[in-house]
């Protein structure tokens, strides 16, 4: 990293919750949602002080239906919550997803499963994440692993929100939320705040009729001159209940296709790679910390490795699967028993080439990392 | 009587169903407060009601069943118009399932009206009992009639706060009911009981619902609270940016440190660990120093032990994980059982107030120094990372000294006194 002049810093102490909020109403969002949960906490009492509307929600149902209300009447809600939350909000943000409304909820991760450990830190909601939507459908997550992210990913979780109509899931976990770093916060990259375009024709208004990037134009509930209509089931571009129909299908199909055919504007990772390495480390979240230092000093031991540190989690951009076919040794790090990242990657087969790197109920250290990589180099 | 919130008349439930009463009386109801349609947001779900949602020429929303109370006040928070109507349709089973979302709606008094579609019986799934079906009546599949006994929902509604609540039993005309239940500012609900003609008449030939309803205890009934507040959602007019609130820890000098050095710091809630390991990062950070830290305490943290982690480094700090402390402090009983987990794998120092015995757990053998008796229980911690500096290269204790005093704690702390205690337990150094 680039020393920065002593007069040019402004050292502070930070968590990652204070920087996702921050940024978050930077970019634009502006009602706060909370209903308390650990390790959630910061990001609840930050979002409370920092948005412009903050309320308290009696549970996570009503907050994700609040949520759509506020998101549905213009706004760009936010929420923090962790798995036993998540869970009861599962059917409003697959509402949330037909209805194609703008907000971020965090996910901060904690061990599972049930209640689990409130005070223990996982990254264990991977799968749940990637099948969350009926049908399959990705919803999209992105993953910050380092302070910067914290900071540029929920920016960017706002804007894509607003541009794409959609929730977004910002997954993160106990220790990216609630450590403390030193920070030179004159690095951190200028947020603006999104712009909203609304539809503006004298034509009536159909919610759900997809422009060039299948995207469709948005009005508020409310609107002085044009009916608007959103609803949760199979619809069509005037938001008109269908059954099977085949407006009513292509409209569904859309949804996934918005994304993929926008990618580009939301796929964040970080690729690193060494000339000539064999050795692919593979991370994300907070076991993406540990995998940095690890290759460090693999590299200071000669021991050749790239690092791959995913951050757009889903849908899952295809240069992941460009990266993993060139090494012949790929190592997949995270704080789960089961390797989830290591099943989408590589689905459920045996791998000629392929370790998982493991842990539950304490976070993975650089020296474990290392020792597997040398002891298969 | 032209229509201007329906766009026709021949709404698709079944033949004699009261829905299609229901959605007339709302059509005058409006039409009697001289609203526009673009004036009403109309939020439905799932149920035969929710078929009305193509037929309106309001705003529509046609969300998750029960959830519609939600959404629904979401989107009455979220209006900037407070003259817009937002109005719900329910069924029994959606009030039901959403009772939570009513009170919480009544409550709070937000301005929007509830109308419930009781017909005491799940109609599109095929006439299943709701919590609202009362005992004896039969659907189809509880033939020999329901065992549960419904409740007052209005009552309930009622007690909650709500502005306006009213019943009404059968069909006919209520649109002056619905149209004062639109009218009032805040929370209202109206209550339709009716018969579902497909499964209610067929399965209870011959019942009348004046006699149900009667026999339940579900009789017209109106209430007004003229003293309802409705809720308004406050707005901060210039909340301040969270990085404004941090301290910014210009460095005033360098520390000698050349390696990552890792702290875990063991002690008692209430005496002062986590201050005292911010305090500390402070410190570091002035000196031009990496730092992370990290707070371990259980959920209840008022009591039992409060430890903490902070790494240094002249580098920055890639992996926050602290497995085998460069240094471990422990100054309580508390944050040494909490602590003993690091032992196995400490390699660096080990200082332990006096007081604490470990036995033969520990790899390294501790220093035992007087970190409470010397600084009390509430200043041990402080006192006990000073001894650490004192004793190190890892940042001057003056700057640590510094923050302090500069700090909240500060004119609590006698400063001074401390570094001199800290530099004379220190000069018992590798001893
Ligand atoms: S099934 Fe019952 S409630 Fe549904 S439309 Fe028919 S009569 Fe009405």
């Amino acid at each position: 990293m680039a020393a920065t002049r002593a007069s040019e810093q402004r050292n502070v102490l930070t968590d990652g919750s204070r920087l996702m909020i921050e940024a978050m109403a930077r970019a634009g969002a502006d009602t706060f949602i909370g209903y308390p949960i650990t390790p959630a906490n910061l990001l609840y009492l930050y979002g409370m002080r920092r948005f412009p509307v903050s309320i308290a929600a009696p549970d996570e149902i009503t907050t994700l239906q609040w949520m759509s209300g506020f998101a549905a009447t213009g706004h760009v809600p936010v929420t923090a919550t962790s798995f036993p939350g998540f869970a009861l909000m599962v059917e409003s943000v697959n509402m949330a997803y037909m209805m194609e409304l703008p907000m971020v909820i965090v996910q901060a991760q904690r061990l599972g499963p049930s209640t689990g450990t409130a005070t223990g830190g996982a990254m264990g909601d991977l799968l749940l994440l990637r099948g969350v939507i009926s049908g399959g459908y990705p919803l999209l997550t992105l993953c910050p692993s380092s302070l910067e992210d914290c900071w540029e990913l929920s920016a960017l979780a706002v804007r894509t929100a607003v541009y794409l109509r959609t929730p977004v899931v910002l997954l993160t976990s106990k220790e990216m939320v609630m450590t403390h770093q030193d920070l030179n916060v004159n690095t951190l990259s200028a947020v603006g705040r999104v712009k909203r375009s609304l539809y503006s024709s004298e034509a009536p208004f159909e919610p759900y009729l997809p422009q060039e990037n299948l995207v469709p134009e948005f009005l508020p509930v409310g609107d002085e001159r044009h009916q608007v209509r959103i609803t949760a089931s199979t619809h069509d571009s005037r938001g008109i209940i269908q059954g099977v129909s085949r407006a009513g299908l292509e409209n569904t199909l859309r949804l996934p296709k918005k994304l993929e055919k926008n990618v580009a504007d939301f796929t964040r990772y970080e690729l690193d790679e060494e000339d000539g390495a064999e050795n692919l480390i593979v991370s994300y979240d907070v076991a993406a910390m540990a995998a940095r230092e690890a290759v460090a000093c693999l590299r200071r031991q000669k021991t050749g490795a790239s690092l791959l540190v995913v951050k757009t989690l889903f849908p899952t951009p295809a240069a992941y699967l460009d990266v993993v076919g060139r090494y012949g040794r790929v190592f997949v790090v995270e704080e789960n028993a089961q390797g989830q990242l290591a099943q989408i990657l590589f689905g459920g087969d045996e791998r000629k080439g392929l370790h998982l790197i493991n842990a539950i109920g304490r976070m993975i250290t650089p020296e474990e990392i290392v020792e597997k990589v040398s002891s298969h180099g | 009587m032209a229509r201007q919130f329906l766009t026709s008349k021949d709404v698709p439930f079944c033949k004699g169903c009261s829905h299609a009463g229901i959605a007339l009386n709302t059509e005058a109801a409006l039409q009697k407060l001289g609203v526009e349609p673009l004036d009403v947001v109309i939020v439905t779900d799932i149920g035969c009601h929710g078929i009305i949602d193509k037929f309106l020429t309001t705003h529509t929303v046609h969300g998750l069943h029960g959830r519609s109370i939600a959404i629904a006040a979401g989107i009455r928070m979220g209006l900037a118009d407070p003259e817009k109507k937002v109005i719900v349709f329910v069924g029994d089973g959606g009030a039901t399932i959403g009772l939570k979302h009513i009170i919480a709606a009544a409550h709070r008094n937000i301005d929007m009206t509830v109308v419930v579609h009781n017909n005491m019986l799940y109609g599109m799934t095929g006439g299943q009992p709701s919590d609202l079906t009362p005992a004896g009546f039969r659907t189809p599949t509880m033939a020999e009639g329901d065992t549960g006994i419904g409740f007052d929902l209005c009552g309930l509604v009622k007690s909650a706060g709500a502005a306006y609540v009213s019943r009404i039993v059968g069909s006919g005309d209520f649109s002056g009911q619905l149209a004062e239940a639109f009218r009032m500012p805040g929370f209202s609900l109206v209550e339709i009981v009716e018969i579902c003609p497909s499964y209610g008449v067929r399965e209870n030939p011959g019942v009348k619902l004046s006699n149900i309803a009667e026999k339940m205890g579900l009789t017209p009934m109106e209430s007004i609270r003229p003293d309802a507040k409705s809720f308004r959602v406050r707005r901060k007019e210039a909340p301040v940016s969270l990085l404004d609130g941090l301290d910014v820890l210009s460095s005033s000098s360098r520390s000698a440190l050349d390696r990552k050095f890792r702290i875990v710091l063991g002690g008692s809630a209430g005496e002062g660990v986590q201050v005292a390991t911010r305090l500390f990062a402070e410190a570091a950070v002035r000196c031009g120093l990496h730092v992370t830290t990290k707070g371990n305490y259980p959920v209840t943290v008022g009591v039992g032990y409060s430890c903490s982690e902070i790494i240094l480094s002249p580098e920055r700090i890639l992996s926050t994980v602290v497995r085998s402390p460069d240094a471990l402090v422990v100054v309580s009983p508390d944050g040494m059982e909490f602590c003993r987990r690091y032992l196995e794998q400490l390699e660096g120092e080990f200082y332990l107030d006096e007081s604490i015995s470990v036995g033969e757990a520990a790899r390294t053998a501790p220093r035992a120094k007087p970190f409470r008796k010397r600084a009390g229980p509430r200043r041990a911690a402080l006192f006990a990372l000073m001894v650490l500096l004192a004793d190190s290269d890892v940042f001057p204790l003056e700057e640590y000294a510094e923050v302090i005093r500069h700090s909240k704690l500060g004119e609590g702390v006698a400063v001074d006194d401390l570094v001199g205690g800290a530099r004379e337990l220190a000069s018992g150094r590798g001893k």
